[in-house]
Parts: structure tokens; C-alpha cells; sequence
């Protein structure tokens, strides 16, 4: 029974940084129908930035919130240079594009930093205030984190009228235009938000996987088959299929499949869902009158 | 002084030409129709003038050119459209509608106010403020493409085919509520409309429109007594 717990709580912590790339994906999906394959390089990327400033000696959190604002300023910036210009492009041109990316983020960071793994700090305490052995003190704080930034991150699309406009730009981008709304800008800003959370996503996993070019591959999969298990179209579904692809994941390896076949896990999730249920979990079905 | 003056108008869809030199002006305060038959220009008009499609030639909106700029910031200034098939964002509530048309506005303060007065307009709006947009009835959806446009409070507003698809009596009410906002508002509208009994009653003025032309332009009476027009399109 312990062993389940302890696996249980360690899929969440692993779970979090999946739903945080479930929903990065699920919100350029939405906004460009197109799957963001570079996320999890564009993640990658952060990290390093985020390790080079703190191996110069800045304090981490202050270099997690300087990597967090130079990412979405880079998020920012691939839309409106890379795929402004090719907005109307079909899928093939996009997914060239997003195979570009990921392989020039990669073998940039491997340019500028080298392949070899670094160790990558852990920003919380080395032992909890209280008696546990279910969860350790970084897996604690790695899902605090992302509960906290989910959070935000509804509350600005929920609440706030920039966040309403980002909606309606993504479902309905000429209707958009018609109110007023610039769609470029909520793209650009789309793209932004969803580089920030990779970014806290990548800090937050880097202490584990250790920080390295490739640290994103695996995770990005699971990343993508949250998203798809939730549902394409469901911010929320993603962040719960994400949490839900950490803890299968883990049961998974500990009781069925052992650690060698973890990721074939992930595709076949994948594939799974989208034979049985290409809606995903949560995949809303649109009611319309027309 | 005329509040929108266009002339020389051409509109592209790609290399296609769908309007072929178009000239007229509208009144501040009036309401003006353009008539025609199906794939005349009527709906290309009202795109070309919110920069939805590529054009060339003058359009001057309230003094300013406004030919060539993006759409939204065409809309920041004024120029609201209710655009063919209602426009409605269907995922989102109706009230979350209606704050959108509010968007582009500075004046945030006053949104709640306005809101209050489009669910006075129309009170099926109201009823509905929660449900998702998707769920409306066509006659709600256009009344909620209406209200949304208002909710710019625009000098200028671009009805395309608001009485398409719509029950008679629905289209009564609508009409009359859009005569209300032309009388109580101030707001000046260019209503393009298959239905021409009903547009030429709205309008002080229109113009006809054939094949992406101007065939005949005048006051809604002088149209209305047009032989042609008469034949063509009042059907009597």
C-alpha cells in the first residue's frame, strides 16, 4: 500500500509538468490548430537560460522570473517572425516549421552549452517541516507551483476582458477583428504565455531529469498525451489528463510494464485515444444552431 | 458634412475584381441602403470598407482616410459591422458577446451601463445574458450581432442582410428597434438588404447596385418610384 501511495504522489509531481505542456500545447492548438512540436525544446531552452543565469551567480528566483519574462518575450517573438508570415500556409509547411524549430533550439543549446548534463538546483527546502514518506520535498513543491500558475493562467483567460479576447480570437478570428480585437497581438500573446509555462514546466523538471539539450523528449510526449486525453480543445482537460498521464505512468512502470517501456506507454495512450475517443476525455462538443 | 465618402472603390478576392469603382457618400445621422441582386457587391461593399478584403480608391470615414488600414483599428475608430451570417462567438455566453463588441472602447466604466441598455433594446438578450452564444435562435443571434456592434457605440454602423433568415415578425421588431437607435442614438447606418421594401423604408437614401457598379443612386422615394426598381426588385 505504501508503494502505491509513494508512486501515486510521485505521478502527480511528474504529472504537473506534463499538464503544464498539455496545456501550453492545448493553447497554441487552439489558437492555430496546429500541434506545437517545439514546445518542449523551447522549454529546454528556458531552462538553460534560467541555469546560465544562476551559474553567474543571480539568486533562483530572481533568475526563474528573468528566464519566465525572456521566454514569453521569445514566444512572443517566433510568432511574429516564424509563423506570422506563413499564417495561411497548409499543416505540411507548419509542421516543416515546428521540426525546424525544435532542431535548431536543440542544437543551439547544444552550440551554446554543450550536450553534457548539468545539475539543475532544486529552489525548495531539502526536507519538509513534516514526517512523510509519501512525497519529498521538491515533488511538493513542483506541483504547488503549477497548481498556483494553472490558476493564474485560468483566472486571466476567465476573468479578465485581454483573456476574453484571446478566446474569441482563437475561435472566431475575423468576428474578432470586427470588435476591435488586433488576433495578431493575441496570437503573438498566446504564443508568449504558452512559452512561459514550458518554462516553468522545464525549471521544474530539470532538477530531476538533470538539465541536458534532449531532457524534453520524453516529457514533451507525455506532455502531448495528456493533452490528448483530455481533449484538444479543453485548457482544463489537458491540465487533468497531464496529472492523469503522471500517475498511470507511474503505476504503469511499478506494477505492469517496468521503467524500460514507460514511454512506449505514453504513445500508446496516444493512439488509444484517438481510435476509441478523439475527443479526449473533456473534448468539448460544441452545441450550435445554425 | 458627409460621415463616409467613398469613391473609385475596387475590392479584390484574390485576382478576382468584385466591385468596380464604387462611389457614394452617407449623411452623418442617416441611414442609407445599397440595394441589389445577389453577387452585385452588396456584402463586398461593406467587407471593402472595413478592410476584410483588398481594395483600392478613396474612402474617407469622419474626415480621415481609412482605406488600407486594419480592420480593427478601422473599428477603434467608430465603424461597427454586423456581418453576414451574424458573426456570433458561439463558445462563449451571450452576455461575454456583448462585452466584446465593448472591447475596443476606453471608457470601460460605462460598458455595464450600455450593457443594461442593449438587454432594454432586447430583453430576449437578457433572459439569455448566460447561456452559451452557440444555443440562440438565428432571431437572437441576430439581435445579439446587433447589440454587440453597439456596444462599440459606433458612429457608423454596417448591417449586412439583418433580416436574412428571420420570421416577419421578427424582423418587424428588429427594424424598429434599428429605427429607434438611427432616431435615439444618432448612430448612422449602411444597411445593405435583399429585402428592399423593408430597406428603402429604413433609409433616407440608396443606391442600386449591379455587378459591382452604381446603376442608380437617390433618395429612398425617388428609388422607390423607379420603374426598374420597382419591377426588379419591389416586385409590383
Amino acid at each position: 500500500m505504501d508503494l502505491f501511495l509513494q508512486q501515486t504522489f510521485d505521478g502527480l509531481a511528474t504529472g504537473a509538468i506534463y499538464a503544464s505542456l498539455a496545456l501550453a500545447v492545448v493553447m497554441i492548438y487552439q489558437a492555430i490548430d496546429h500541434f506545437n512540436f517545439a514546445q518542449g525544446e523551447m522549454a529546454m531552452f528556458s531552462t538553460f537560460i534560467a541555469w546560465q543565469l544562476i551559474v553567474w551567480g543571480t539568486p533562483y528566483w530572481l533568475a526563474f522570473v528573468i528566464c519566465l519574462v525572456v521566454s514569453f518575450i521569445g514566444g512572443m517573438l517566433i510568432e511574429r517572425i516564424v509563423f506570422a508570415p506563413i499564417h495561411a500556409a497548409p499543416v505540411l509547411s507548419h509542421i516543416v516549421v515546428f521540426i525546424a524549430l525544435t532542431l535548431i533550439f536543440n542544437a543551439m543549446a547544444g552550440f551554446i552549452w554543450e550536450f553534457t548534463i548539468k545539475e539543475f538546483p532544486s529552489p525548495f527546502p531539502e526536507r519538509l517541516p513534516f514526517d512523510t514518506t509519501l512525497i519529498g520535498p521538491h515533488e511538493l513543491g513542483v506541483v504547488g507551483v503549477t497548481l498556483v500558475m494553472l490558476f493564474l493562467i485560468y483566472a486571466f483567460f476567465r476573468f479578465t476582458p485581454v483573456g476574453l479576447a484571446m478566446r474569441a480570437a482563437a475561435a472566431n478570428p475575423v468576428s474578432a477583428a470586427l470588435v476591435g480585437i488586433s488576433v495578431r497581438k493575441m496570437l503573438a500573446l498566446g504564443w508568449g504565455l504558452a512559452a512561459t509555462v514550458g518554462a516553468v514546466a522545464g525549471m521544474m523538471i530539470a532538477p530531476k531529469v538533470y538539465l541536458e539539450p534532449n531532457m524534453m523528449l520524453g516529457i514533451l510526449l507525455y506532455g502531448f498525451a495528456g493533452a490528448v486525453v483530455g481533449g484538444l480543445t479543453s485548457p482544463g482537460g489537458a491540465v487533468v489528463g497531464g496529472f492523469l498521464m503522471g500517475v498511470l505512468e507511474n503505476l504503469a512502470g511499478t506494477y505492469v510494464i517496468g521503467s524500460e517501456l514507460k514511454l512506449t506507454f505514453a504513445l500508446v495512450v496516444i493512439v488509444a485515444v484517438l481510435l476509441f475517443r478523439p475527443a479526449g476525455l473533456f473534448g468539448r462538443v460544441v452545441v450550435q444552431r445554425v | 458634412m458627409a460621415l463616409l465618402e467613398v469613391s473609385g472603390l475596387a475590392a479584390f478576392y484574390g485576382p478576382v475584381k468584385a466591385l468596380h469603382g464604387i462611389g457614394f457618400s452617407l449623411e452623418d445621422g442617416s441611414v442609407t441602403a445599397i440595394l441589389g441582386a445577389n453577387g452585385a457587391g452588396k456584402t463586398t461593399t461593406l467587407r471593402a470598407l472595413c478592410g476584410l478584403v483588398a481594395t483600392e480608391g478613396s474612402i474617407a470615414f469622419a474626415g480621415t482616410s481609412i482605406a488600407g488600414m486594419r480592420t480593427e483599428d478601422i473599428v477603434r475608430r467608430g465603424v461597427a459591422h454586423v456581418p453576414e451570417g451574424r458573426g456570433t462567438f458561439t463558445r462563449v455566453t451571450t452576455e461575454e458577446n456583448l462585452l466584446l463588441g465593448g472591447y475596443a472602447r476606453r471608457d470601460r466604466k460605462s460598458v455595464k451601463r450600455d450593457l443594461e441598455q442593449i438587454y432594454g433594446y432586447f430583453p430576449r438578450l437578457g433572459e439569455r445574458r448566460r447561456q452559451q452564444a452557440g444555443t440562440l435562435s438565428g432571431g437572437e443571434q441576430q439581435m445579439l450581432a446587433v447589440g454587440r456592434a453597439l456596444m462599440l457605440r459606433p458612429r457608423l454602423m454596417l448591417l449586412d442582410e439583418p433580416s436574412f433568415g428571420l420570421a416577419p415578425l421578427i424582423v418587424e421588431e428588429l427594424f424598429g428597434i434599428l429605427r429607434r437607435i438611427n432616431r435615439d442614438e444618432r448612430v448612422s447606418m449602411l444597411v445593405v438588404e435583399q429585402n428592399a421594401t423593408l430597406a428603402l423604408d429604413l433609409a433616407s437614401h440608396a443606391y442600386l447596385l449591379e455587378t459591382g457598379r452604381v446603376v442608380l443612386s437617390g433618395t429612398s422615394a425617388e428609388i422607390a418610384a423607379d420603374e426598374t426598381v420597382r419591377q426588379a426588385y419591389l416586385g409590383y
